[in-house]
């Protein structure tokens, strides 16, 4: 399967990296792609390190384990990078997308010498400024779909609007705040390559 | 035409419960199988289905209440994972044996000690002789479908006996992947209206349903029992066929895959399948003559079938996601291999015990297997038949 994409999320419980994977997920279903999105289930615990995983192809994918060489990584805490060994089989042809205020520069030693791109996005700012609280999933989600380029600007605000019309039926609200984080992450992620 | 979707297992049985609209529907939450009744009770709440669904205090009650609506002649859903099938044990000999067709999805776990919520097939192969039929289905795709099939399996007048839908915890039932959904309308008229030929609710032919037998009457009621899951292979078999014309989407006993001319083979159950099967194209494209069986049927077990199946292979490998504690092998270990023998092949035949807990099986886990297969084939002999995979030795 040449074609597929696979891309590990690192955060910590309560951040929504489950629910960016589904999201994401989703979105690409809606381009009419083959998904897979699954957490990696542990103790559910507030602030412990959890896993997401996503794979994205043209055809259905019959492989039902984690993934160890991912395409792609998203790390939706910093604080992370001292604690687990997120780019372990990274491939050296895809990219990190690293919530930070940070530069990738700045970051990249961090990261055990991985030599493929490095990308960052301030998510806890952009959550901030536009929800008021601190959600960095939606950030994150839009950061790595413009890297992986997993469809264009247009087709996820699209599909997210979608999305988001349905996960907050109950809190309309918060819609808006969302599709601008949304926005805002597509047009600041940094890069290093 | 088929609605294109995307669903997690559970959404996905929970859907097919939905579209079967059953009588009755009695649950305790267990993990991983809570979000069913959690989704099916959200249609009950909604209007879209007109279920009883009675929300009981243990499994044990689950199974109990289930049993009560299938004697009173009602279409009987629940589910249930682990330690809550375990808690169940008692009263599935009972539906068994008083010949209640009803359908319990079982979302694989392991069972405790010690606790451990991932996958594993140590629930419901302990319950391999409790008298239910076994389907088990790969992804959740299959998880919909023998759902909706077990039904019909179940109702049939030839064989009238509860069967389970087991598919793998979390990473089927929690996993969203792509699905086909058949229209509402068309899975209706597929599982038909339920017309139990005796029921205890019907006053013009009253009947006792679970009374004593003494030891004149004992061994022939169950002589019975076991005639009904005799004839259950062949109505699995018409109803795959009936679901195809529904569906497009075909299923037999168990899928061969590329076994045609295969010397090495991988016998085994549930998600790991797709797993193998991609590392099966692979060793392929390599010119390797490999093969897999995905076993979803488990009970009513077929023998002759999958004896014949692998009557060609010089060696198989049978994988089981549960341990046999026999001190000889798991429990698709001893079936397959006795089946062989009564009919008659003798290939050199191998046990790996695997994926205990929710250990993860890599594709790289599988073409150790495979590999191993070919120094069985040089040696031409196994040492040690009673193997583990994936493990950490002390």
């Amino acid at each position: 399967m040449s074609n597929m994409l696979e891309i590990r999320w690192h955060g910590r419980g309560g951040q929504g990296a489950k629910t960016a994977s589904l999201l994401l997920a989703e979105a690409a279903f809606d381009t009419g792609k083959f998904i897979q999105g699954f957490p990696e289930y542990g103790p559910e615990r507030m602030g412990a390190p959890i896993t997401a995983y996503n794979r994205i192809s043209d055809e259905r994918c019959p492989i039902h384990s984690n993934i160890y060489e991912p395409d792609y990584v998203v790390v939706v805490d910093e604080t992370l990078l001292d604690v687990v060994n997120v780019t372990a089989g990274l491939k050296e042809t895809g990219a990190i997308v690293i919530n930070t205020p940070k530069s990738p520069e700045e970051i990249k030693d961090k990261l055990n010498g991985y030599n493929g791109g490095v990308y960052t996005i301030d998510a806890r700012e952009i959550s901030m400024a536009t929800l008021g609280r601190y959600f960095p999933n939606t950030p994150m989600l839009a950061a790595v779909v413009k890297v992986a380029k997993i469809m264009d600007d247009d087709t996820l605000v699209e599909a997210m609007e979608k999305s988001f019309h349905h996960k907050f039926a109950n809190k309309p609200h918060v819609i808006a705040p969302n599709m601008e984080a949304l926005k805002r992450s597509l047009t600041e992620v940094k890069a290093h390559e | 035409m088929a609605i294109r979707d995307k669903l997690s297992g559970n959404e996905a049985v929970a859907v097919a419960m939905r579209q079967i609209n059953p009588d009755v529907v009695a649950a305790f939450p267990i993990t991983p199988s809570t979000e069913i009744p959690q989704y099916f009770s959200a249609f009950v709440a909604n209007g879209q289905v007109d279920t009883e669904f009675v929300p009981v205090e243990s499994e044990h009650s689950a199974m109990s209440a289930c049993i009560g609506a299938g004697t009173a002649g009602a279409r009987t859903m629940t589910a249930t994972s682990a330690n809550g099938l375990a808690l169940m044990w008692e009263m599935l000999y009972i539906a068994a044996s008083c010949k209640l067709p009803m359908v319990l999805s079982v979302v694989n776990r392991a069972l405790s000690g010690p606790i451990n919520i991932h996958n594993d097939h140590s629930d419901s192969m302990g319950a391999r002789d409790s008298g239910w039929i076994q389907l088990y289905g790969e992804n959740n795709q299959e998880a919909y479908d023998n759902a909706i099939m077990a039904v019909r399996i179940a109702e049939h007048a030839d064989v009238q006996l509860p069967v389970m839908n087991c598919y793998d915890g979390f990473i089927t039932s929690h996993a969203v992947e792509n699905i086909e959904l058949i229209e509402d309308d068309k899975v209706k008229a597929f599982v038909g209206q339920y017309k139990p030929s005796t029921y205890m609710l019907n006053s013009d032919e009253q009947i006792a349903v679970g009374p004593l037998a003494v030891p004149t009457h004992y061994f022939e009621h169950k002589r019975q029992q076991a005639e009904s899951m005799r004839n259950s292979k062949e109505v699995i078999v018409e109803v795959a066929k009936a679901f195809k014309e529904i569906s497009g989407r075909e299923y037999g006993l168990f899928e061969a895959y590329k076994m045609e001319d295969a010397e090495r083979a991988i016998v085994l159950i549930g998600s790991s399948v797709g797993t193998a099967k991609f590392v099966v194209d692979a060793l392929r494209e390599k010119g390797e003559k490999v093969g897999l069986i995905k076993v979803r049927v488990f009970r009513p077990f077929p023998a002759e079938e999958l004896a014949q199946s692998l009557k060609g292979v010089k060696t198989v490998a049978i994988l089981d996601k549960c341990d046999g504690f026999n001190a000889k092998g798991g429990p698709l270990f001893s079936e397959t291999t006795s089946a062989l023998f009564v009919n008659g092949y003798t290939p050199l035949a191998v046990n790996y015990i695997y994926g205990l807990g929710g250990r993860d099986v890599k594709t790289t886990d599988i073409e150790k297997v495979y590999s191993d297969l070919s120094e069985i084939v040089t040696a031409n002999k196994v040492e040690d038949p009673y193997r583990y995979l994936g493990v950490v030795e002390a």
